[in-house]
Order: C-alpha cells, then structure tokens, then sequence
C-alpha cells in the first residue's frame, strides 16, 4: 500500500519560504493572496489493511516525518 | 589518565565544524575524541559531549532531524540523563531540538538569507555549566552562521521555559526573527544547552573575538566536575 503524507507548516507559523514564493508570483503579475510551502512524501508499505497502515504512518510522522511543534500533516492512503 | 577531561564530539555525515571543536576545545584544556555518529557508545571517560556545526545529512527533511535519530543519539540521551553536560552549537542545537532534549525548534531566518557574520549575545543567566565563567547581563560577541535558526516555541512552552530561567542568551538586536531574540537555551535540569552562535569560532582576539571561550571553558569545568562526579 501507499501512504502520501502532506506536511505543512502550522497555521499561525511565519513561513519565509512561503513569503518568498508569493513575492516571486505577485512580480510575474499573479494575485496572490498567501503562499505556504510544505512537503510531500509517499512511502510504501508492505501491509493491506488500510487503519493499520495509516496507524503506522501516523506514528512515522510524529517520530520523524513531521515535527508537531510547528508543522501539520496529513495522511492519505492508497490502493495499489 | 592525563588531567584533561574527554569531551566527545559527534561527527555526523555533513557535521563541518567538528575539527574547528575540538581545536578549540583543546586549546581550553579537554581532551577533544570525535566520535561517528554511528556508534553506539560514547568513549569510555566522557566528561561532556557536543554535537557541532554542520549540515548533517543535508537539512534533508528538516535541519537535524535525521541526526536526532543516529545510533549515537541513544547514547547522548542517556548521557544527558545521567546528567553530563551536553552542548549543541548550531545545527547540534536543532539536533538537539528535534530530539526533543531541548524545548523549541529552528525555522527557517525571517529574512531566508543565510547568516554569517558576528552577533552580540546577552548572557541571561550565569547560573548554568555553560555560563558559569560569564556575568549576567554581559555581552558577548561571537559569530552566527546559519539558515534555520529562528527558535520558535509555542506561547505555553516560551513563558514557561522563560519561567524557568531556561533562555541563557539571547541576541542583543533581531537577526534571524527569533522568538524573543533566543540565540540559545537550555534544558529544565540545566545540563543540555544548544545554541545557534558558534563559540569555537571565538577563541582568539586575532580572529576578532574571544568570547566563545568563555562558555567552552565553562563546559570543559563542567566535564571535569561530571567525571569527579562519577568518580
């Protein structure tokens, strides 16, 4: 199976990078309100039922994959 | 056994300021041993650890957060534990900081612009190991390199840690969009400090500044006291 964890940065939390991005959009003329840039990472998993998966996941995040102090994630778990 | 005290230096793949460490941490009276981060125990006499500047792994996923999960990093918790000191300079500080031994994490500078250059630092409190041989309230000039170190914690966590009398330095002007200008902090026993300036690179007034070796030789006082300790 395939996880796709998005991380953020927290609501609330001063993106720089995000910032960046948005002035770099608003000079190639787009309106852009807010730019926040987060990550992306697939993982797969040798396992077929779905909850455990995710059970799995979810702890891989709070060890590692996300820093709970200043991002959020989300999971979303696929059928292969 | 010599009278220096051993101070172990941890080498992760990207560490880059581990030899300036231990040429500086000598020079302050320790016996400086580098040690791979893939070990899984810290030499035998260890009277400090520092884990130093660098790009462990690249920043990759966040600064330090894969060195934080190294072999070694069981070892240096369980140091810490035991109450050695322990000093995290730089990306050592987010090391430390994603390894949940210190409070707080390191965002990226307000500015996005990688640092280099010298920053005064306040002492905020003279009574940790780190700081035992500075006054409160004295300035420090010592040099910041960095691209991720703004501290940021949450509003709970900040007035507690500031409670506690945790923040030991902090910068005397905003250079990086720091939370409270923390430049460095350490942990509620008081014995693992991390910080962002690099106190190594200001151990000789012909390099423009030697304050750094103030808080190194605190800490090389600090690795003798602990092997006294456990003697």
């Amino acid at each position: 199976m395939r996880a796709t964890v998005l991380v953020r940065p927290k609501e609330g939390i001063l993106d720089p990078q995000g910032e960046a991005v948005q002035e770099s959009l608003q000079k190639l003329g787009f309106a852009v309100d807010s730019v926040r840039v987060g990550r992306v990472i697939d993982v797969e998993l040798d396992a077929d039922d779905e909850a455990e998966v995710r059970a799995q996941v979810e702890r891989m995040c709070s060890e590692l994959l996300a820093n709970p102090l200043i991002e959020s994630f989300q999971i979303r778990v696929e059928e292969p | 056994m010599s009278d220096r005290p051993a101070v172990a230096i941890v080498v992760f793949p990207g560490s880059n300021d581990d030899h300036d460490a231990a040429w500086a941490l000598g020079a302050m009276g320790a016996e400086p041993r580098l040690v791979w981060h893939a070990e899984a125990t810290l030499p035998e006499g260890t009277g400090a650890v520092v884990l130093p500047g660098g790009f462990s792994y690249g920043d990759y996923l966040r600064a330090g957060a894969i060195a934080s999960v190294s072999p070694v990093m069981d070892a240096v918790r369980a140091f810490a534990e035991s109450g050695g000191p322990v000093l995290g300079i730089c990306n050592g500080f987010q090391t430390l900081c994603e390894a949940r031994l210190l409070p707080g994490a390191l965002r990226p500078n307000r500015q996005l612009e990688f640092l280099c250059r010298d920053a005064r630092v306040r002492v905020e409190s003279a009574a940790t190991f780190f700081t035992r041989r500075c006054e409160e309230g004295q300035e420090l000039t010592i040099p910041v390199k960095h691209g991720d170190g703004a501290w940021y914690a949450d509003e709970g966590t900040f007035v507690q840690v500031a409670a506690r009398g945790q923040i030991v330095l902090r910068y005397a002007e905003d250079v990086n969009g720091s939370l409270g200008n923390v430049a460095g902090v350490v942990n509620e026993a008081g014995n693992v400090m991390g910080l962002m300036p690099h106190p190594e690179h200001a151990v000789d007034p012909l390099l423009g500044s030697a304050d750094g070796g103030l808080l190194l030789a605190a800490l090389v006082d600090a690795a003798t006291g602990h092997l006294h300790a456990a003697a």
